[in-house]
């Protein structure tokens, strides 16, 4: 394992590197469209819940694979380049927000009705209701599966590697195959895996112990 | 405090799990593979499903198709006498070599560049078939041979684990190079614009360029790539009863008549001077 992280430290920062830049980028997006579409899920409006159902039921139940395959090499022919990394990442947005809007909207629903009737009756607009009494109560609510996701959208990222999209897997699969040291070259990655989820798991359980 | 300790324990305890794994799988080297062989009658050949001429799966029947599987079925034929069976199991170039050393393929016989990087963990037969390097391009490309690859702002296609992305990035050093997980995901890139050009050896490219009537292999050959069987270390009579084998098929005709078969009908190839 030494001689793998002393011959090819380069490779594996770069793959931390981009892992880490997908995750954070994907961790971002996804969570903000992930609570649009489960406040969508929750108004009055048809129309918007409709929208959002078909979204999450869409996307929840396909693959993660096959999104980014559909963005690297379907998207491409008939609209615009897209390289692996963006391919990657925009896949791994839309997989985790359709699970974060299912985590968001059951942590809204259990945020007792009371609420948002007192706040509504107290003047406040739904948005306003939403913004500042449901969803804060929700969002604690809903850390630790939050927690889940975030953690699952880390591992998820290794389907850069499939796209050529230079992460951690991918760097591990090139080191594999020209040192042939296998078992060692997942191994390292393997680590570097944990490096990375081992403390979203702590920050997740602190948090959820702060705040409960 | 005492938490911090369990946090310490539980990761030197994984250290500990980590490092005995890497000690594992040393005991496959000390067995006879070629004994083995025949006394099951069987051998288990480690071939690609998505490399048309060499090995493809036809989805008709669900056999796998090509150059190889041929060479794989003849050898066999030759060192277990008519009646051995050759099993096939499907590898990449990125999965073959682990898949020979823990066990579940005897032999590679894919497209396997004799190299001195991989003669260092594996055993290779004599060649079989003479390959060279070169790049597919789309009919309407403005790049005519490996030079035109060299600069900045190219991207060239290959596979994780073939040599030929080690050639490419020797010869054409100011190229991107994008490593995809096999050559039918490679093709597939190369058609979704992903990149300019895809490099292999010229058996695979011309493979590709049948099924795929809007590409074109250029630039003639830019390496030699003399394919091999592999197999593990320690496997001398094993390599030996190949080369015999081979050999054979050379000496009684039936080695041309495999490649008359196969390339022979491939246009711009010229499958005589593959002969022997």
């Amino acid at each position: 394992m030494a001689n793998i992280i002393s011959n090819h430290w380069q490779e594996l920062l770069t793959g931390l590197g981009w892992t880490l830049l997908s995750s954070v980028l994907a961790l971002f997006f996804s969570l903000v469209i992930g609570s649009l579409f489960a406040i969508m899920e929750v108004t009055e409006n048809k129309v918007a819940r409709t929208i959002a159902r078909v979204y999450i039921e869409i996307f929840r139940n396909i693959p993660l694979l096959v999104i980014t395959s559909f963005f690297y090499l379907v998207i491409p022919l008939y609209i615009t380049k897209v390289n692996g990394f963006t391919a990657g990442t925009i896949g791994l947005t839309i997989y985790t927000s359709a699970f974060i809007a299912e985590t968001v909207r059951s942590g809204i629903q259990s945020v007792d009705s009371g609420q948002m009737e007192g706040s509504r009756a107290n003047g406040l607009s739904f948005w306003q209701a939403m913004r500042y009494v449901v969803l804060p109560q929700a969002f604690k609510l809903v850390i630790p599966p939050l927690g889940n996701q975030f953690v699952n959208l880390v591992k998820n990222s290794s389907v850069l590697a499939f796209v050529a999209g230079f992460d951690l897997m991918y760097q591990a699969n090139n080191i594999a195959s020209t040192t042939f040291d296998t078992i060692n070259s997942y191994m390292v990655v393997g680590v570097m895996y944990l490096i990375i989820t081992m403390p979203i798991s702590y920050y997740m359980r602190y948090l959820e112990k702060r705040l409960a | 405090m005492k938490k911090r300790f369990r946090v310490a324990a539980l990761v030197a305890g994984l250290g500990v799990l980590l490092l005995s794994l890497s000690g594992c799988g040393q005991s496959l080297s000390k067995q006879n593979v070629l004994q083995n062989d025949k006394d099951a009658n069987t051998i288990n050949w480690g071939v690609k499903a998505d490399t048309k001429l060499f090995g493809l799966m036809d989805v008709q029947d669900n056999n796998i198709k090509g150059f190889d599987v041929d060479m794989a079925n003849h050898i066999t034929k030759h060192i277990l006498g008519k009646k051995g069976k050759a099993r096939f199991i499907q590898v990449t170039s990125q999965s073959r070599i682990p898949l020979l050393k823990n066990g579940n393929i005897d032999a590679i016989i894919a497209t396997m560049t004799i190299t001195p990087e991989r003669q260092k963990v594996v055993d290779f037969s004599n060649s079989y078939f003479d390959a060279g390097q070169s790049i597919l391009v789309p009919n309407d490309s403005n790049i005519h041979s490996v030079k035109d690859l060299n600069k900045p702002g190219t991207t060239v296609l290959g596979v994780v684990g073939a040599n030929s992305v080690q050639n490419i990035k020797k010869v054409a050093p100011n190229a991107r190079v994008l490593e995809l997980q096999d050559y039918a995901q490679a093709l597939t890139s190369l058609k979704a614009g992903q990149g300019e050009a895809l490099t292999t050896d010229n058996g695979i490219l011309y493979g590709m360029a049948v099924q795929n009537p809007g590409f074109k292999v250029v630039g003639g050959t830019f390496t030699r790539e003399p394919y091999g069987v592999a197999v593990n270390k320690g496997q001398e009579p094993f390599v030996k009863a190949v080369n015999k084998a081979i050999k054979e098929m050379e000496a009684d005709g039936e080695y041309n008549a495999l490649i008359h078969k196969w390339f022979g009908n491939v246009p711009g190839f010229n499958y005589k001077e593959l002969e022997r």
